[in-house]
């Protein structure tokens, strides 16, 4: 595999645990975008303010029509899907819910699959949904990566087994073993 | 277990186009300036929908059945909204914009992408209860016949109706939301004569013009759609049919960076994305934009 250029994470309940624990290991020279989907109820800006505290890298919330950018996470805005143009710049869409959730993991993934296809890497970690499975499976169709938090050390598990089950996974990992594997990955 | 069949993403790039064009030649809808990465989500899933197998057959049906176009054209407007969505927009108006607005013998309001109505009847909520609604009209538009209709029969879930209650009181609502609606069974009917000031009418961004002077604009969650440069375009149409010091009220989310013509524009809460139209004609933007 090429050297990856976006790892896109999805996760929905216990996912601010998860994502402190990712986003503080994550290698700080880390060239790629960090793209997080995480259902949440609360504010987007206290959740970036939240990772930030913890994260190796600056936490932004994407912003519509504005470019991904390199060694940064950017977190899906609440009530809206994330999507991403070919020219890699971000779009949003109000489209209806998947999975009863948007922004949509599963949405997010499809279109990091549709526009850096066999640059990506795929994460699911922790939620009691079936949400990102498909799109899991869309970014391993096009050559990308897949990661899954294993069913075992997530808070909750139903998330990581329905992604094992539909897509797959190239990596199936403890939540503390996600973090350095994405580091050896992208910094070869 | 095993992962779908890639699609061949140049192909299906073209038969994209191909789609768009056929519509547009055929049926007069021009999608070809909408933001490609949402245009194609709906797209494949119209084609999902109506069990076509690619994006080809979509558009041989879309030229040869009768009435599918109808069908397309509900599959790929903006369907989704609530009462009151984004509560902090709602009380901002009220009680920042509405009085404002008060000065005038005449209120007119152009909703630009009315959906199924929501929005629209939250105005007329908002008026009412600023004692501005007989001086008031509202224009509500969408280029989809199929959303009018919906909007002008005011007829939701009920199940629904437990959110936008609490979007209602969280807006700085008076009474309660009941108080404008009547139940059955698994529906809520809005009061008609909430209806009474509000025109539906057939308008499409993309292609049709100014066709009213208006003190406020409201276009939540349209533009996200649009490509930079019809995002420019339909922002100049919405300054050309402002007075000036009209306002203009967008998504919460939507970014007016890339847009020339947003510098006709002045901020009266940029977090909010609530803009007036500045008093000055600035010539330099006027042109290119038009």
């Amino acid at each position: 595999m090429k050297r990856p250029e976006l790892i896109a994470i999805g996760c929905s309940l216990g996912g601010l645990n998860a994502l402190k624990v990712v986003l503080s290991a994550l290698d700080a020279r880390l060239p790629q975008a960090v793209l997080v989907c995480c259902h949440t109820a609360g504010s987007v800006e206290v959740l970036c303010r939240l990772l930030e505290s913890h994260s190796t890298l600056p936490v932004t919330e994407a912003a519509e029509r504005r470019p991904v950018a390199g060694g940064c996470v950017h977190v899906a805005p609440g009530g809206y899907h994330l999507l991403l143009e070919n020219d890699r710049h971000f779009a949003l869409s109000v489209d209806e819910s998947v999975c009863f959730s948007r922004p949509s993991i599963d949405v997010m993934f499809g279109s990091v699959a549709d526009v850096y296809q066999s640059n990506a890497i795929g994460v699911v970690l922790t939620g009691a949904s079936r949400d990102g499975a498909e799109g899991l499976a869309r970014i391993r169709s096009r050559g990308g990566l897949a990661v899954v938090q294993t069913p075992a050390s997530a808070e909750a598990a139903a998330m990581p087994q329905a992604a094992l089950d539909i897509a797959g996974a190239d990596h199936c990992l403890s939540l503390e073993e996600i973090a350095p594997l994405l580091n050896r990955l992208c910094l070869r | 277990m095993t992962a779908a069949t890639p699609i061949d993403l140049e192909l299906e790039q073209l038969e994209l186009e191909l789609f768009v064009q056929a519509l547009r030649r055929r049926h007069g809808h021009d999608f070809s300036e909408y933001a490609p990465a949402s245009l194609i989500r709906r797209v494949r899933q119209l084609a999902s929908d109506h069990r076509c197998a690619s994006i080809s057959e979509l558009t041989a049906r879309l030229l040869h059945e009768a009435d599918f176009e109808m069908k397309v054209v509900r599959g790929l407007s903006v369907p989704v909204s609530e009462m009151f969505r984004d509560p902090v927009v709602f009380r901002a108006l009220r009680d920042r914009v509405l009085p404002m607005l008060a000065s005038y013998p005449q209120i007119n309001i152009w909703q630009a992408g009315c959906a199924h109505g929501q929005e629209v009847y939250s105005l007329a909520i908002l008026l009412e209860e600023a004692g501005l609604y007989e001086r008031s009209h509202i224009f509500a538009t969408d280029f989809s016949p199929d959303a009018l209709e919906r909007a002008k029969d005011g007829i939701y879930p009920a199940r629904d109706a437990q959110l936008w209650s609490r979007n209602y009181l969280h807006a700085g609502g008076t009474r309660t939301l009941a108080n404008y609606y009547s139940a059955r069974y698994d529906f809520i009917k809005l009061h008609e004569r909430l209806r009474r000031n509000i025109t539906f009418a057939n308008h499409n961004l993309v292609v049709d013009k100014v066709f009213c002077e208006a003190h406020l604009v409201m276009c939540r969650n349209v533009l996200i759609y649009f490509s930079n440069p019809l995002q420019n375009r339909t922002l100049a149409l919405f300054r050309d049919s402002l007075v000036r010091g009209g306002y203009l009220c967008l998504g919460i989310r939507e970014t007016l960076d890339f847009a020339p013509a947003a510098a006709d524009f002045s901020a009266v809460d940029a977090k909010l994305r609530l803009y007036r139209r500045i008093s000055q004609a600035s010539p330099g933007h006027a042109d290119e934009t038009t």
